[in-house]
């Protein structure tokens, strides 16, 4: 499902990180961080829930907005029954989506909201999502101080929270259109190569988005991918010219690849991966890039792997999904 | 396009893990973690001069507290990270998949928190070691009868 929209525009943006993102080459892009992963709070969760409240806090002031003036609150994260979200919305007394596409869940809530504008149903919105290292592992993995050996393929769910100001009212960058995925299986179950799960999931979102908008890769200045990490970059580039036989290797990357310093930051793996990641390096560095005209057009395709270990223990493969979004510069 | 072929191109870009390194390491720390047992078992029985068996259970006490006050003070999980099997074969493996836990869960309450979940890695060992206890004790006895 792809559609163009005729007048959204991005209003603003905040990114809120942990020590390890602050510690990577976009450290400086950041708007705030915290030296301690707890981030001043007891727990985890609590912690996560800081890092979103802070960056939908950042982003009110950033765009001189009050939170009455905000139509709608769209968030997504990773822990059970999206809590981090609700749990932040609660402090800001907006009207509320929570959802859940797991790491594309960012790219929902623009869409979602996006929608909504073009569809003068809503005049603004923030779409927000956060995720953090700690409550991850915990949640789907194992305690945090366990030191379970993992493999090459694994990644490094990142720490942050991240917002997107979407408005009616004229900006320098465009949300010029989408395409909503569908949820793919292609019979990867390990939990720890997620790159390889949600290549295809990205790799079908693209060609469905040029397809409908006859467009070719190189339409695009960059097309970028949330959390593929290096080997899921490698199967995307791959899987694009064997099944539609595409080049995208000339203005393709992997948001997960940029986040961190893979040589120096080895508790990495194969890069960044959770919601906030695709988020994070969009909002600290493309989006900058395009208001100072380095950029025109983006792809941002974030990927998210529909993961569930009750799932993965009964023996049923990962799923996994893709939206797509258009960012244009306005000149 | 079909799994098989998807998977074709998984393959093809799956990094080789160092298995030989991996497994030379562990080995070499196992061993070490080994002979750290024994030099406890020959300290405790000399020391406080009690029979070999008794020291035994005091090395075993002693590697568990230090794997737990390391894990504890957070830098175990590091070391296991590194020697993988050298480190969670031994009984210092048990006493780390507990204590870290017992640290994940302590902010949930010592009932919902601590008590249901301090076994979340270790109940697979206790039940299976338990179980296969049970079997080799019964074989053991059919075989040998009972010595």
């Amino acid at each position: 499902m792809t559609y163009k929209y005729n007048n959204v525009y991005v209003g603003g943006y905040s990114t809120v990180v942990g020590p390890y993102e602050k510690d990577g080459p976009l450290g400086k892009h950041f708007d705030k961080s915290y030296t301690n992963l707890y981030c001043s709070e007891e727990t985890w969760e609590q912690a996560e829930v800081r890092l979103l409240t802070d960056s939908i806090d950042i982003l009110l002031k950033k765009t001189h907005k009050d939170r009455k003036n905000i139509d709608l609150l769209i968030s997504g994260d990773l822990l059970n029954q999206v809590t981090s979200s609700s749990y932040a919305a609660l402090k800001f007394d907006m009207p509320f989506f929570g959802i859940y596409s797991a790491c594309a869940s960012s790219a929902e809530g623009i869409i979602l909201g996006a929608s909504m504008i073009d569809g003068d149903k809503i005049k603004n919105c923030i779409a927000a999502t956060s995720s953090h290292n700690m409550s991850s592992e915990k949640q789907f993995r194992n305690p945090t101080e366990y030191g379970a050996p993992k493999p090459k393929t694994a990644t490094f769910t990142s720490t942050g929270g991240a917002s997107i100001y979407l408005t009616k009212d004229k900006s320098n960058i465009k949300v010029e259109s989408s395409t909503i995925g569908k949820v793919v299986d292609m019979g990867q179950n390990d939990p720890l190569n997620m790159g390889a799960v949600m290549a295809a999931a990205a790799g079908d979102t693209i060609y469905e988005h040029l397809k409908a908008l006859k467009r070719e890769p190189n339409y695009y200045d960059l097309i970028i991918t949330g959390d593929l990490g290096v080997y899921g970059k490698e199967i995307l580039i791959d899987y694009m010219h064997t099944e539609y036989g595409l080049d995208i290797s000339n203005n393709y990357d992997d948001a997960g690849t940029m986040l961190y310093d893979l040589n120096k930051q080895e508790e990495v793996m194969a890069g960044g991966s959770g919601p906030v990641c695709s988020a994070l390096v969009i909002y600290s560095k493309i989006l900058p890039r395009m208001e100072k005209g380095e950029l025109d057009r983006v792809l941002f395709v974030p990927t998210g792997a529909l993961f569930s270990p009750t799932f993965v223990y009964q023996h049923e493969n990962i799923n996994s999904i893709a939206h797509a979004i258009s960012l244009e510069a306005v000149r | 396009m079909e799994k098989k072929e998807y998977k074709k191109i998984v393959d093809r870009h799956k990094p080789t893990e160092n298995r030989v390194q991996n497994a030379v390491i562990s080995f070499l720390v196992g061993g070490l973690v080994g002979v750290i047992g024994q030099g406890l078992i020959d300290f405790y029985s000399s020391w406080l001069e009690i029979s070999t068996r008794d020291a035994s259970t005091f090395m075993t006490v002693t590697l568990v507290f230090i794997a737990s006050l390391f894990t504890a003070l957070g830098f175990f999980d590091k070391w296991v990270t590194f020697a993988r099997c050298g480190l969670i074969i031994p009984i210092t493996g048990f006493a780390h998949s507990m204590t870290s836990a017992g640290i994940e869960y302590r902010k949930e309450g010592p009932i919902y928190g601590l008590g249901m979940n301090i076994f979340k890695l270790a109940g697979s060992v206790i039940l299976y070691g338990i179980v296969s206890a049970w079997i080799f004790g019964t074989v053991r006895y059919l075989l040998l009868g009972g010595l």
